[in-house]
């Protein structure tokens, strides 16, 4: 602190008329409002060397994805980071950068440009907006877009959906009480595919149904084959068709909007972002460049646009929607969230062209399946849906809990798969595994070796 | 007093850097993918036949085709054209708190990297010790209030959580249909109101009595009623300005039955000084990546922690940290919960960050972040009050942190107003300052935060580049109105942002509008 230097102090004192920083507060704050007591805080550690000491200490307790081999999956996922995110990420004048204008900004902001333009040709859509705080956040705001969109107060979602993000997302539906309430109903799932139960959908949709939400692949790793078919059942009702992804996945799996969605959200997380214990989450919200979609959007939307002299440049548009414009009468709500995941994701999709993208997707099938198929091959542990993408449910069908085979996993240095039996009884004693690029060979059958002592 | 300086050469850098959509070529690769085995590919076969016909992408996406130099050299010149807080005396973005977040907080960063926040708690205790006293040891003394969690990504996640919650507690009672109310001010962020509106709830707002600056008391008298579900404010508000009256405001809300949240992103002249608890707040928020130093990270990652009183503490989203006397737990099983507001616990490495700044601080040190930013904010007020055209509107006279100025005389006196003087600055290598939220209730609006990061020196600088443009808008307005002149581009015409045919938030959109037009 520069001005703590008492003569630096005593002279902006002196030039601003008091005698000291209490006839300040004086004149500011009543008496009866000001802290009475010192406040008791532990003793500071000024010195860099003894804060780093006291600081590495605590943390060293920690026991990370590195040391243990991990498959915990289940919407924060470890992939690798090439040198060149961390690189970017780490820049001083990214990472201290904030509101600063298109001109001081330029480079921000023609970075937010290039993730959205990437994220487009991912999902197939021409509008995408500054990301929002998670994958949940981005499904609340896309579900709620329906909402506006078509008038009505009913949305249906699939049963397989992570229920930490439906919980986000009843949230943003509200209770019955409140008088912009959506309806949140499930859709159940074919026992045998995990794929959603069109006749289940059927069924439940409506003229009431502003929009049917499901996610590919979903919280189960399956991969949906029926999107097509899905899209056209809401549509025919009306209804919006918003679909939820990993976009890790796209290289190799169908862009939305080639099976009919209206809406795209996600988790950028898996796009060169280490996991940060779930500090590194950010949602997208696509949507086609319509005016019915465009202006529900509730995102910052950076366009590109030219200067006086014919520049390129890029800058914030259709503010009005936003709630730094509109305050209550704004499309939701946006704010600070996850600018630096942004550019970091733009880094990575730059890294990983289409020719990276397609070959890191393949490689998490392979990579995945064979897990799969050597777990299936353990005794009273088996695959109950084939159709998957990176993660899949694996049940065990013998005495011993998920949560006692975690622990002796993790006593042999492994971290397994989350436990959902207790999220999805009807999985019975089931966990959601996780393979991606960053696994070997090695690391599978060492997990298959593990899995054949404990799973008895 | 010293004469002030005169405003240094500057110019930013010119890279004209293409859009990464058009660079490199076919065939260019930046990062390899890692091997599959032999024998993993010979057992599974062909990829390929594990996506169902159907869902089987037919195109590759038209993503850019680059090596990795290249890709490094686009982002590092992009790096360059943006005026991070760390190269320049970012003073002038008030409501942010722009100070400085020391490096070594980074290095802790990155031992968080490789952490999967559903790890077995066992081998998070770390992370957990830190989430956890920051809450308890810190943030409670702080604030007065009972317990925190750090789920929002941001200050307006955080104000929304604070709407749930309101909501959560009338939803109980059974009340909700009834109180659907929640009342904040003008000069509150924004998200007080919109947040509020999402939640469900209609918004009333209070504006300024035209004297003091704050709404009066009788206007919130006015305002509450059976329907009250809540009062949802800033103070000091975005003027700088100090409800005096403000623990007479929560004795209403409670009177008429509603609950009160105080948004404390910015907190930072009321460190040791003044607390939510006795102002009587039922709840608040803190923006740990401006009063506890984290950086901004070009918009986020950012955390709003949520604190709350012990009535309120069964409504905290899950998981909570505990602390059994022993070991760290996360606690899902809380049955009045609001839930969810974001997945997992949040951003727990700001959460660190925010540890390690208050930890060296203590509360000496806390007590002088406040002190020298209110001492920077007036002197900062003396300077600029000096300039020709500068004025700050309202009589209540002393401010804390921050104050809403207005260059209304300005634009009068020489047509130049705060938007064209914002794009100024920018060609003094100062970062463009923060104007006002809308409505501009404050006239051609400016909003500097002189927090405690900034010497005097830095100060000087700061309102000798106000007093040279003001200058330059007496004498030369068209210089200020055409501005920037030495920023990486020029002025962007205000119509060419109006057109929705001229807009494209995509490349592709750009390349079929483009298309379109000619």
């Amino acid at each position: 602190m520069p001005n703590s230097v008492s003569e630096v102090k005593q002279e902006m004192l002196k030039e601003i008329g008091v005698e000291n920083s209490e006839e300040l507060y004086a004149q500011i704050i009543p008496d009866r409002l000001r802290l009475k007591h010192r406040m008791n805080l532990p003793k500071p550690l000024a010195a860099e060397a003894d804060l780093r000491r006291h600081v590495e200490q605590i943390l060293s307790k920690n026991i990370d994805c590195n040391k243990n081999l991990s498959f915990l999956g289940a919407g924060c996922w470890k992939h690798y980071v090439p040198a060149v995110c961390d690189e970017i990420a780490r820049r001083a004048e990214f990472l201290t950068a904030y509101g600063g204008d298109e001109y001081s900004d330029l480079g921000k902001h023609q970075a937010f440009f290039e993730f959205q333009s990437m994220i487009g040709e991912l999902v197939g859509m021409d509008v995408v907006g500054l990301p929002t705080y998670d994958w949940g956040a981005s499904a609340g705001n896309a579900i709620r877009m329906a909402s506006r969109i078509t008038g009505r107060r009913e949305v249906l979602v699939s049963r397989t959906i992570s229920p930490d993000r439906l919980a986000i997302i009843r949230n943003f539906c509200g209770p019955a009480a409140m008088p912009n309430h959506i309806d949140v109903k499930t859709i159940s799932n074919d026992s045998k595919t995990g794929m959603l139960e069109l006749n289940d959908l059927k069924e439940k949709i409506s003229s009431k149904t502003a929009g049917v939400y499901f996610e590919n692949p979903s919280y189960l790793g399956v991969i949906e084959a029926n999107g097509h078919e899905i899209s056209k059942i809401a549509h025919e009702s009306g209804a919006e068709c918003i679909v939820g992804v990993d976009p890790i996945s796209l290289g190799v799996l169908s862009p939305p909007s080639d099976y009919g969605a209206d809406i795209v959200c996600g988790e950028i997380q898996p796009l060169g972002k280490h996991m940060f214990c779930g500090g590194s989450l950010a949602g997208f919200l696509a949507c086609p460049d319509e005016k019915k979609f465009v202006g529900e959007h509730p995102s910052h939307l950076v366009t590109i646009t030219e200067t006086v002299r014919g520049e390129c440049a890029f800058a914030y548009c259709m503010t009005e929607r936003t709630s730094y414009i509109g305050r209550d009468k704004a499309k939701d709500w946006v704010g600070t969230a996850a600018g630096l995941w942004t550019i970091v994701s733009a880094v990575y999709l730059a890294l990983m062209g289409p020719a990276g993208m397609k070959e890191l997707g393949e490689t998490i099938l392979q990579k995945s399946h064979y897990a799969a198929r050597k777990l299936a091959e353990v005794k009273g542990v088996k695959i109950p849906f084939q159709t998957f993408f990176k993660e899949f449910v694996v049940t065990f069908d013998g005495k011993t809990r998920v949560s006692e085979v975690n622990r002796q996993l993790l006593k042999r240095g492994i971290f397994g798969g989350k436990d959902i039996s207790r999220e999805f009884p009807e999985l019975g004693n089931s966990s959601l595994y996780c393979v991606t690029e960053t696994h070997t060979k090695d690391d599978i059958l060492r997990l298959v070796d593990a899995l054949k002592e404990v799973s008895k | 007093m010293k004469a002030q300086e005169s405003p240094r050469r500057y110019h930013a850098p010119v890279w004209s850097e293409p859009i990464i959509m058009t660079m490199g070529r076919k065939g260019e690769r930046g990062i390899r993918i890692p091997e599959v085995e032999e024998e993993v590919r010979a057992a599974v076969g062909d990829a390929i036949a594990f996506v169902p016909t159907t869902m089987r992408r037919k195109q590759p996406p038209s993503l850019p085709e680059l090596s990795q130099p290249h890709v490094l050299r686009h982002y590092l010149r992009l790096s360059q054209q943006t005026l991070g807080m760390d190269f320049n005396i970012d003073l002038g973005e008030g409501t942010c708190t722009m100070k400085y977040s020391p490096k070594v907080n980074e290095d802790f960063v990155k031992e968080l990297a490789e952490i999967h926040p559903l790890q077995d708690e066992e081998t998070i205790q770390g992370v957990l010790k830190i989430v956890y006293d920051f809450g308890h040891v810190f943030l409670r003394e702080i604030s007065g209030l009972d317990e925190f969690v750090f789920h929002a990504g941001g200050g307006n996640e955080a104000a929304y959580t604070n709407a749930c919650i309101i909501r959560k507690f009338h939803e109980l009672n059974g009340e909700l249909g009834q109180r659907d109310e929640i009342i904040t001010t003008i000069f509150s962020h924004p998200s007080s109101a919109a947040t509020a509106a999402t939640a469900g709830f209609k918004v009333i707002t209070l504006y300024p009595d035209e004297e003091t600056g704050f709404p009066s008391t009788e206007s919130l008298k006015a305002a509450v009623s059976k329907h009250t579900a809540g009062l949802m404010t800033t103070n000091p508000e975005d003027t700088g300005i100090f409800n005096p009256e403000i623990d007479e405001w929560t004795k209403i809300v409670h009177e008429a039955g509603g609950l009160c949240a105080y948004d404390q992103a910015n907190a930072n002249g009321l460190l040791g000084v003044s607390r939510a608890k006795e102002s009587g707040f039922d709840m608040c928020f803190f923006n740990l990546h401006k009063t506890f130093s984290s950086p901004h990270g070009s918009y986020g990652p950012a955390c709003g922690a949520v604190g709350v009183k012990q009535e309120l503490v069964k409504f905290l989203p899950v998981p909570v940290v505990t602390f059994d006397g022993d070991r760290y737990h996360l606690d899902y099983d809380r049955p009045h919960s609001i839930g969810k507001v974001r997945d997992f616990y949040g951003n727990v490495q700001i959460v660190l960050r925010a540890y390690a700044w208050a930890m060296s601080m203590g509360t000496d040190g806390l007590r002088e972040v406040a002190e020298i930013s209110m001492i920077n904010n007036n002197y900062l007020e003396k300077k600029l009050l000096t300039i020709p055209g500068v004025t700050k509107p309202y009589k209540t006279n002393k401010r804390l942190d921050q104050i809403r100025y207005s260059l209304e005389k300005l634009r009068e006196e020489t047509g130049v107003g705060a938007q064209d003087v914002i794009r100024r600055v920018v060609d003094y290598g100062v970062q463009s300052y923060w104007l006002s939220h809308h409505p501009w209730v404050v006239p051609e609006p400016f909003t500097p935060e002189a927090c405690e990061t900034y010497s005097k020196a830095d100060i000087d600088y700061w309102v000798a580049v106000l007093a040279e443009i003001s200058k330059e808008a007496y004498s030369n307005p068209e210089l200020v109105k055409t501005a920037p002149h030495n920023s990486s581009i020029a002025r962007i015409p205000d119509a060419n942002l109006e057109d929705p045919a001229k807009l494209a938030m995509t490349w592709r959109a750009y390349l079929r509008k483009r298309t379109l037009t000619k």
